[in-house]
């Protein structure tokens, strides 16, 4: 990792208080005491840490083994894989694991797409800079609960806004809870709203980093903005766009919130038609009380995430290759 | 908009324009000499539009009453039940207590999180000990995890010491932020010469005293920036509080879920709920949003 590439040694020992012969025995308290003392500047995060973070993440594993319910969530009794094949012959399972995986991308793309071209304007030189910044990422500062309860009501099928404006513009209207579609194309919308300015400002920053004389000499050789765009802000941009297709990848695989408050059903739709993965483990640990059972699924959808932050990885680092070598 | 009525910019004196003390200003980039055509704030302005929105749409629902909310042609301005509908959500959903509840958690963790992670960042950045690369790395690899892979166990962690519905079983696990562990320590090792650390080292100093007298007004930007995100995620946290804690003793998007989930049936009702809910953060974010963008495009720029 690059992060600690970046570290700097640490300052070298201060050559004029070395212990002189008469304070000998204060001195090496002293020095045994620099020595442990940084453990003492870490110690209240690490406890923590292992206590509520780590420990649970490697549990985990270890629950998903087990028959454990909510209500004896003391008594665990040995399963092996039985969570396991449970799941996997489980039909909502695959329909959650399915749209998990279509809300993802009806999400992502277009926030991402739509965040690279409002950084790419917020980059221009503008009146009211600060306040446009501050002003899209908006959004980003209300909670997904917030959010959807507003979204569930604009997208109300018989008295909501949208179905409205549909109207008007001569459409019929859409039952955005009950169709798979539209209720998918909802619930990624929410989604969509409040990251797409976050995003921005994260390619914004990224944007920033590409040293100004690569558009001089892109300017020279006569490129028009587009092509500037397309051969120097882009592969500039790389890493930042990796960075965000793997953050909203993570986010869209534990996506919760928006699936569970649209309608306030724990199914995810009268036929499952929107229930993500992380729904689907709720229902299962805090409806239906079987912890063993959701941490199978938790641990699934970690194994997901590999999974797909591995192919993200591996296409980035390929492209990469194949572009150096031209 | 004000975006959008902009006349064009001044003609091209080849500086950027000074931005306001505090904030750093950043070289390089396509748009420092070019200027945004009309059509950019065009574009910006619908984006703007966009996010706003739902806003002023809770507002409006907020003021009318439910009978208003039914109408054929929606109404687009407030109406006058604004305080009607807060009195009903007090009364109905109880969220005066749920309000309470958000701010002691939130507070808690934000205090509690920027101390912990400040004090860690610092040993990160600026002091030598054995196993420090691996603790680094450690901490920074389990940001990639999803919380959903601990929750399982951790709900059994604060069953068995009888946490659950009390606050303490969301503010503990809630000071654990690798995140922040991460912020500070790029923040100090940018922000903090070894110079002056070793300079006190000379004079006799401590670490404990360099700690104070050093580090922390050093790192105060740092660690406000750290805790104004640390408040607003902890204030909108939504995943664990409502498995940890329930109606009796619920925090604000804990009210709002069983808002939601068909607890109370009057649009109106719930969005007053909704904005209620949503008002401190916003109220944090017009007070402090320039350094919170800041925060958030610095902490994009990772080493």
């Amino acid at each position: 990792m690059s992060l600690t590439a970046t570290a700097k040694a640490g300052p070298s020992r201060p050559a004029g208080t070395g212990p002189g012969p008469d304070d000998g025995r204060a001195a090496a308290l002293r020095r045994t005491w620099r020595k442990a003392s940084p453990y003492a500047y870490i110690a209240p995060f690490f406890t923590l840490f292992l206590a509520f973070g780590l420990f649970p993440l490697l549990y985990t594993a270890f629950v998903s083994l087990y028959r454990v319910e909510l209500q004896t969530s003391g008594e665990m009794e040995w399963r092996g894989i039985a969570n396991y094949t449970a799941l996997f012959t489980d039909e909502y399972f695959w329909i959650s694991l399915r749209n998990t995986f279509t809300i993802g991308v009806l999400s992502t793309v277009p926030q991402l797409a739509m965040a690279l071209g409002l950084a790419h304007l917020l980059n221009y030189k503008l009146r009211g800079r600060t306040f446009i910044r501050t002003a899209i990422l908006l959004p980003y500062a209300t909670s997904v609960a917030a959010a959807t309860l507003v979204f569930a009501q604009l997208f109300g099928r018989d008295f909501g806004l949208i179905n409205y404006a549909i109207g008007l513009v001569g459409f019929d209207p859409v039952d955005w809870q009950t169709g798979t579609v539209a209720s998918q194309i909802a619930v990624s919308t929410i989604v969509i709203w409040r990251w797409t300015g976050y995003n921005a400002l994260i390619y914004l920053a990224g944007m920033q980093s590409i040293p100004h004389e690569l558009y001089e000499a892109a300017e020279m050789d006569g490129a028009s903005r587009w092509r500037q765009f397309i051969h120097v802000t882009l592969p500039g941009l790389r890493p930042t766009i990796i960075f965000t297709v793997i953050i909203s990848t993570i986010g869209a695989t534990q996506l919760f919130g928006e699936p569970l408050l649209f309608e306030g059903s724990i199914s995810g739709g009268i036929s499952h038609q929107y229930q993500t993965l992380g729904l689907y483990m709720y229902e299962q640990g805090w409806g239906f009380f079987h912890l063993g059972r959701a941490a199978a699924i938790a641990w699934v959808m970690f194994v997901l995430i590999v999974v797909l932050v591995g192919v993200n990885a591996l296409i980035a680092r390929r492209r990469a290759r194949k572009e150096a070598g031209r | 908009m004000t975006a959008l009525v902009a006349p064009p910019t001044a003609p091209e004196t080849g500086r950027p324009p000074q931005d306001p003390p505090g904030k750093r200003v950043r070289k390089g980039g396509a748009g420092r000499t070019m200027k945004g055509g009309w059509l950019s704030y065009l574009i910006l302005g619908f984006a703007l539009l966009i996010s706003a929105f739902p806003f002023y749409w809770t507002i409006v629902a907020a003021s009318r009453s439910n009978a208003d909310m039914a109408q054929v042609p929606p109404s687009l301005l407030p109406g006058s039940n604004l305080i009607k509908n807060f009195d009903a959500v007090l009364e109905e959903a109880d969220i005066g207590k749920a309000l309470l509840n958000s701010l002691i958690v939130s507070s808690s963790i934000t205090l509690g999180t920027v101390l912990c992670c400040t004090l860690a960042g610092f040993a990160f950045a600026k002091l030598k000990f054995r196993g420090r690369g691996a603790l680094l790395t450690l901490t920074i690899g389990t940001m990639m995890i999803p919380p959903q892979l601990g929750v399982i166990p951790l709900f059994m962690l604060i069953a068995e010491l009888q946490w659950v519905n009390q606050l303490q079983a969301v503010i503990l696990p809630g000071l654990v932020s690798a995140f922040g562990v991460f912020f500070m320590r790029q923040y100090l090792v940018q922000s903090l010469p070894d110079e002056l650390i070793e300079a006190a080292r000379v004079d006799g100093a401590s670490t404990a005293r360099i700690f104070w007298s050093i580090v922390i007004p050093i790192a105060r930007p740092g660690m406000a920036v750290l805790g104004m995100l640390t408040f607003m995620t902890a204030w909108n946290d939504f995943f664990w509080p409502i498995i940890a804690l329930s109606s009796q003793e619920p925090t604000v998007q804990v009210a709002l879920r069983q808002l939601g989930g068909g607890y109370v049936n009057d649009q109106s009702v719930i969005m007053a709920g909704t904005l209620l809910g949503t008002l401190p953060v916003l109220l944090v974010f017009g007070l402090l949003g320039r350094q919170i963008v800041g925060g958030i495009m610095q902490g994009a720029v990772k080493g």
